[in-house]
């Protein structure tokens, strides 16, 4: 099948490929770009796994082809971490607080995040669950990962974290 | 002595051993997207497989072209049934002792079936591949009902067991059946019965469900024709179980396989088995001498891959007037599918469904299962649970709660009547097992008092008065239950998996700088495993756990473990590191004892080394002594710090908690909504809370979405409609409830550091509790049973068939 170029902006960084018309984004992310941080669970933009952020917005990157992404700007997992190296509020927060087990949505649920906080810096625990209720997690059942996006957001505001009591 | 002088509380601290709220040394890698999971693996010259597979049920193949796929760009070969029976492996055998096609073998007998593997150069052109492979069907009429397998006009799905009477489990009754289990005494359960005051019977259901991991089943496989060895990459939760089955199946010697489970993104009993897909990988990769890899996606996960569940449970329970069990009675028509592929330990066709007869005690009981062939997915496999005894639990809660519904009792009074007391333990049961540790009713009665149980009842009462003076449209319940587990298989003496004992192990290598490694049989999917095990030595050799590296999954440096699942990693793993570092211990204590000149006798432990006795400042430090180890051991000793453990249970663990749900209904639409879920777990020893809270999260966030909607459901031709998460319910943030959790502390006797293992307990416990919750809420409207998954739709057709809307 013919091959189309694109190129796009990935995590900062200027990347080009030739791919097919119906090459999916998230597989020219891990394949193409071999950025595998980004992850496959269903493959029907249910699970949310793939999610990246795409100019400024959260998108499941498995129901998208990599031509409709030709001139964005992409940020993926790989580019979450403070510029130092030093995992991000977001990263921290999901490790202090005990949000992941298999990791396995973990790139997704974080990406979301951080465009949630970004939507709404101080959202309130009905307002996380909703705004990441587009990412499935099977390990944690969300109260920790709740959690982490509280604790995230606090550090972020520079306040306090106060866990709610149980 | 100076001030720099680490106090004892600092000491301890630093160790991060056991009891303590470590975090996860996983999440570093995970939170970065560094995970290593089996898709994320790129081998140069990597072809991608997959399946063509059968829209039928069941059906007779008549013919499969693979002219025009061959054809298209990038196919490279389609893999038959024919292609297989070249070397042998058209069907292979599967853990419960049946046999399964690989790839349909003049039949297809479920849905999705594997019909052809089709290898190609990339994953999309292998769908075109598929796309053009032609296949000729002859529909034949299906089995779906499992009630009605074993009519005797019921069609014949296993032709290939033509003519034979029994199986691997014994006679087989009809052409769908197949085993017949049974245990306990059955004239003194019928005795019981004859004579008892108050009976009660139910045919009670544990629909068919399905574990669905985020990362599905997938696999690398890579032969190397020069070598003769075969590597594979795999989700694999027993890597060394699917080394040895490899060997057995495909005739390669064992020392040439390498079997690697990478991280896995979630097992839950999925990644138990042998699949297709690892056959024909395999296969793939000597045919074209190249890599291979298959990936699942989420319908074939889901309506291919190992379903769980799918028991039909008819329920008697025997009782006096005054609510004193006196016998119980189960037949369970076990609905295995196409092949009995479960994944139990061999000699255990039902697993351990004999746990039935739960935390109560019972005088006798009996308990016989029939498992049939039906037209659907085969499996059978333990979604977060120990070989059946969520279905055993599930069993006896509901019957507990029905007991009490006739009895005029309260349901939580019935329980605290017939638990088996402290001081019978260590207890033996009616049907054959004997629980270690448990103290039902402190963990009950805390249960009770944290959530106001009787302020709950006075509430109910007035919420019911409320709904009859039509004052409200909501109806409340209560959902209690209290279970006991059986996990940790298991001892040799009953438990193997195709004739190897279900023992583990662990290799802990200290290194000269007082850093080491532990290898162990078991594989993380999740639990942490890198965290905890480092903990448990941490505590035994007083090494900070910061210095301990934990490796799993490797079949070539890990001793032979037989993996993770039944919550057996604690119990068996964790007691075989903690035995290869009291042998490491031992060693280094002779070394201390030569450093220090004295007797071994001298020395006691201290935190992080050991102490001359009486001489507190004449000590020598675990990392010193791993120094000594590698240049100046007593004469006669080897040096180096090393050992290895494999550790044979002497018993199983049984792990028990007391859950309660309350739950309002609107019965005009069905609608729930969780007002409070308390678990309180005894899981004994606890190594890591944080950890445990964690999986007690997950497992009733697991049991949250099977009782109240996950199902794998078929029409009547056989035709899978949940087979995406489109409709296989999979709750989110939005639907799942908040948890409270709590515990007791009940060691266990038998278990080097007393611990139970937790992982499954939330599943085991939570489906109950949320279905007595339902049945609960609608009991006083005249229902006594109603089936599971109680989505809003059936909440509504049960209250329209109460009545409720006249």
């Amino acid at each position: 099948m013919a091959k189309t170029h694109v190129t796009m902006k990935v995590n900062g960084a200027e990347v080009e490929g030739l791919v097919e018309p119906r090459t999916l984004l998230v597989h020219f992310i891990r394949e193409n770009l071999l950025l595998t941080g980004t992850h496959i669970g269903c493959e029907t933009t249910h699970c949310g796994a793939c999610t990246i952020d795409i100019d400024g917005m959260s998108v499941k990157s498995c129901t998208m082809f990599a031509v409709q992404a030709q001139g964005s700007d992409i940020t993926t997992i790989e580019g979450v971490a403070n510029a130092d190296g030093s995992l991000s509020a977001l990263q921290e927060g999901f490790r202090m607080m005990h949000g992941l087990q298999c990791g396995f949505c973990t790139p997704g649920m974080i990406l979301r995040a951080q465009r949630l906080l970004k939507e709404n810096p101080s959202p309130s625990e009905e307002e996380i669950r909703m705004g990441i209720s587009g990412n499935f997690c099977r390990c944690t059942g969300y109260q920790n990962i709740v959690k982490a996006i509280q604790y995230a957001a606090a550090k972020i505001n520079g306040v306090q974290f106060q866990e709610a009591a149980e | 002595m100076n001030d720099m002088t680490p106090t004892r509380e600092q000491r301890e601290a630093k160790l991060e051993g056991m009891g303590c709220k470590r975090k996860r040394v996983e999440d570093i890698r995970f939170t970065q997207g560094k995970g290593n999971y089996v898709d994320d693996l790129k081998l140069p010259g990597m072809l991608h497989g997959d399946f063509v597979r059968s829209p039928h049920a069941h059906a007779r193949v008549k013919s499969i072209n693979s002219e025009e796929a061959l054809k298209v760009p990038g196919v490279l070969a389609v893999i038959t049934a024919e292609t297989l029976k070249t070397v042998n492996l058209a069907w292979m055998p599967t853990l419960a002792g049946d046999v399964q096609m690989v790839l349909a073998d003049g039949k297809v007998l479920f849905q999705n079936q594997e019909v052809a593997f089709v290898v190609a150069t990339d994953r999309y052109a292998a769908d075109d591949g598929i796309n053009k492979v032609v296949v000729e069907y002859e529909p034949l009429p299906v089995v779906i009902d499992p009630f009605k397998a074993m009519d005797a006009d019921a069609p014949v799905l296993r032709e290939d067991l033509a003519g034979k009477t029994s199986g691997a489990h014994g006679p087989r009754k009809h052409h769908n059946h197949v085993f017949e289990w049974t245990i306990g005494d059955k004239d003194l359960t019928d005795a019981a019965f004859n004579k008892a005051e108050v009976k009660i019977k139910e045919m009670i259901s544990y629909h068919r469900t399905h574990p669905s991991p985020l990362e599905t089943c997938q696999c690398v496989c890579s032969f190397d024709k020069i070598r003769g060895e075969l590597s594979i990459w795999g989700t694999f939760q027993a890597p060394h179980v699917i080394r040895t089955v490899v060997a057995l199946i495909a005739k390669i010697p064992e020392h040439k396989i390498h079997v690697i489970s990478p991280d896995i993104g979630g097992g839950f009993g999925n990644k138990v088995g042998a699949y297709p897909g690892y056959i024909c990988a395999a296969v793939a990769s000597i045919v074209t001498g190249k890599p291979v890899k298959w990936v699942e996606d989420r319908i074939e996960n889901l309506t291919a891959t190992s379903f769980a569940r799918d028991y039909h449970m008819t329920t008697e329970i025997a009782a006096t007037k005054e609510g004193k069990v006196t016998g119980l009675r189960v037949h369970v028509l076990a609905d295995h599918g196409a092949f009995d592929a479960c994944a139990d330990p061999s000699k255990w066709p039902a697993g351990f469904f004999n746990i039935v007869t739960g935390s109560y005690d019972f005088p006798t009981a009996h308990v016989a299962v029939d498992g049939i062939y039906t037209n659907k997915a085969p499996g059978g496999v333990a979604y977060r649970c120990s070989f059946r005894v969520t279905e055993a639990a599930y069993c006896i809660e509901r019957g507990m709660d029905i007991l009490a519904q006739k009895l005029g009792m309260d349901p939580a009074e019935l329980r605290l009547k017939n638990f088996i007391k402290p001081e019978q333990f260590p207890y033996h049961s009616a049907l054959g097992w004997e629980y270690d540790s448990g103290d039902y009713h402190t963990a009950m009665k805390k249960m009770m008092e944290s959530v106001d149980y009787a302020g709950l009842r006075k509430e109910q009462a007035a919420q019911r008065a409320a709904f009859k003076r039509g004052e409200t449209r909501e109806i409340m319940g209560l959902g209690v239950s209290f279970f006991t587990e059986i996990v940790g298989a298991g001892p040799s003496k009953n438990c193997d998996i195709l004739g190897i004992a279900m023992f583990d192990s662990c290799e802990i290598r200290m290194h000269p700088t007082g850093a080491g490694i532990a290898r162990v049989g078991s594989k993380s999917q999740g639990q942490g495993h890198e965290t905890t095990w480092a903990q448990i030595i941490a505590t035994e050799i007083g090494i900070p756990a910061d210095d301990i590296m934990v490796e799993e999954g490797n079949t070539d440096t890990a001793p032979y473990g037989l993996g993770t699942y039944g919550s057996r990693s604690t119990p068996v793993a964790g007691a075989a590191i903690a035995m290869a570092a009291r042998k490491i211990k031992a060693k280094a204590q002779m070394i201390a004892a030569y450093k220090l000149e004295v007797h071994e006798g001298d020395l006691e432990w201290d935190i992080d080394g050991f102490r001359v006795k009486g001489l507190p400042e004449k000590t020598m430090s675990m990392k010193d002594i791993c120094w000594a180890a590698y240049n100046s051991v007593p004469p006669g000793m080897e040096p180096g710090l090393e050992a290895v453990s494999y550790y044979d249970p002497p018993n199983m663990t049984y792990p028990f908690g007391a859950y309660i749900c309350v739950m309002n209904i609107d019965v005009d639409t069905g609608v729930y909504r969780i007002r409070r879920f308390y678990a309180l777990d005894d899981c004994g020893t606890r190594i890591n809370p944080m950890i445990i809270e964690g999986q007690v999260h997950g497992g009733l966030t697991e049991a949250f979405a099977i009782a109240m909607g996950q199902e794998i459901r078929y029409d009547d031709e056989g035709n899978v409609v949940t087979g995406s998460f489109m409709d296989f319910f999979m709750p989110t943030a939005v639907e799942t409830p908040h948890w409270e959790t709590d515990f007791t502390v009940t060691p266990s006797p038998h278990h080097p550091i007393g611990a139970k293992g937790v992982g499954e307990s939330p599943n085991v416990g939570g489906v109950p509790a949320f279905s007595n919750a339902v049945n609960d809420a609608f009991s006083f409207l005249g229902s006594t049973h109603i089936q599971m998954p109680h989505d809003y739709w059936r909440n509504w057709r049960t209250a329209k068939e109460l009545g409720v809307f006249a």
